[in-house]
């Protein structure tokens, strides 16, 4: 296999990985988060309708990442150029990324909704983005190996 | 409930007489032409006939279920409007129903409709952008334009609507996973960023509604209406996304087969 055929299939790889990333990361914000524990609210009654803009965006894209990916994911299969390390580390950063960004821009920034209500929040947001923030650090560390093994010529 | 919205009878009857009337001739001119494409010793797939009549049925439940239940319920409504706009186009489109036109016209006819499908203002309305505008505009116009409380006190208005609901709904799902002969479609970068600015669009209509009630309807069926339109939504549109990737998948399936390491 030639050498630009490996590095096209390795960015296929992080872009399958990182959209099932933020589909999973959205799916689970609104499956666990909404639907089952009821701690964050469909609507805050102090969302601004940016928020709700950033909310319809990132919510459109959620799914449409998730089903994208799948499919993206079964093409790298077929064409036996699926490569686990790219795939992995564009997962983390794909859902570390999400996270963070429903951590920080969307609940603090344009106070979408909260994580939870009635409690003291400092140590849900400061969990909510640690995981965030680590997800993002040790997917990039896995994608600068891989992208080391691919240029290499070994993740496979 | 306000009065004024209830003394409509005859545009009731009327809505209810479209309902029945343009799918019922829907599903006959579909399965005749069916059939004389077969005598022809030509092949269509009786999925397609089912689809066709399952999305028929569909549209037509969408307006019998909120006439005859109950009119002013908000839920009801969005209910309908998801059924129509989203639902029924989706198995409408998957039916063809302009492929099975051009094999059963006869051939001068046939050329006529595939000219037509290829005319400037069809490749302007096809195009995936302007079909979405049209959808998510309608939508908005109806909503928050105030058009939701006249539409049930006039007769033309809620016929319009629901057209328009229809079709609009039709172009859209036809421009994304359309299978007919159409006017070359933009890549599929560019369907998806429309996906996703419709679905954006439309979610985040259901959220405005949920706490900006449309004039004449109440807090609490706005908030039941609102949340039944944005998961309702979610669902058919992951059903379209779906289908849009399925095609991709196919069409960009590896033509030669490598040899196994």
């Amino acid at each position: 296999m030639s050498r630009t055929d490996r590095r096209g299939a390795t960015g296929r790889n992080v872009l399958s990985g990182a959209l099932l990333g933020v589909g999973v990361a959205a799916f689970v914000d609104e499956t666990v988060f909404h639907q089952l524990l009821h701690w964050h609210h469909f609507y805050d009654k102090s969302t601004p309708g940016i928020g709700l803009v950033s909310d319809g965006i990132f919510h459109a894209v959620g799914w449409l990442a998730a089903v994208a990916a799948l499919f993206l994911f079964a093409d790298l299969r077929r064409r036996r150029v699926f490569a686990p390390l790219s795939w992995w580390a564009g997962l983390l950063v794909g859902a570390g990324g999400f996270q963070l960004y429903d951590g920080t821009i969307q609940h603090k920034l344009l106070r979408l909704h909260q994580i939870r209500y009635h409690v003291n929040l400092v140590p849900y947001d400061w969990t909510w983005n640690i995981l965030a923030a680590i997800m993002i650090v040790v997917g990039l560390g896995l994608l600068v190996r891989a992208y080391r093994m691919a240029a290499r010529g070994a993740d496979a | 409930m306000p009065s004024h919205l209830d003394h409509n009878a005859a545009g009731a009857a009327m809505a209810v007489w479209f309902a029945f009337a343009v799918p019922f001739v829907a599903a006959v001119g579909y399965v005749a032409a069916a059939g004389r494409v077969r005598r022809r010793g030509g092949i269509w797939p009786w999925w397609r006939t089912a689809l066709w009549c399952a999305g028929l049925l569909t549209a037509a439940t969408a307006i019998l279920g909120p006439e005859t239940l109950r009119r002013h319920d908000f839920t009801v409504h969005m209910i309908g409007h998801l059924l129509l706009g989203m639902a029924a186009p989706l198995l409408l489109v998957s039916a063809a129903p302009f492929t099975l036109a051009l094999r059963a016209l006869p051939v001068g006819r046939a050329r006529q409709l595939a000219r037509l499908l290829h005319a400037e203002p069809v490749r302007v309305l096809t195009h995936p952008l302007a079909a979405a505008v049209l959808n998510a505009g309608g939508l908005w116009l109806l909503y928050t334009a105030g058009l939701y409380q006249h539409m049930n006190s006039r007769t033309w208005l809620h016929l319009a609507v629901h057209a328009h609901i229809a079709l609009a709904g039709y172009l859209f799902t036809a421009a994304i996973i359309g299978v007919d002969p159409a006017p070359r479609r933009p890549a599929p970068r560019v369907r998806v960023a429309v996906v996703v600015a419709f679905l954006a669009a439309h979610d985040i209509l259901a959220k405005y509604l949920y706490v900006h009630p449309p004039a004449g309807v109440g807090a609490e069926q706005a908030k039941a209406g609102g949340k039944v339109m944005y998961y309702g939504g979610d669902l058919l549109d992951l059903i379209l996304i779906t289908v849009f990737c399925w095609q991709w998948y196919t069409v960009s399936r590896p033509r030669i087969r490598r040899m196994a390491t």
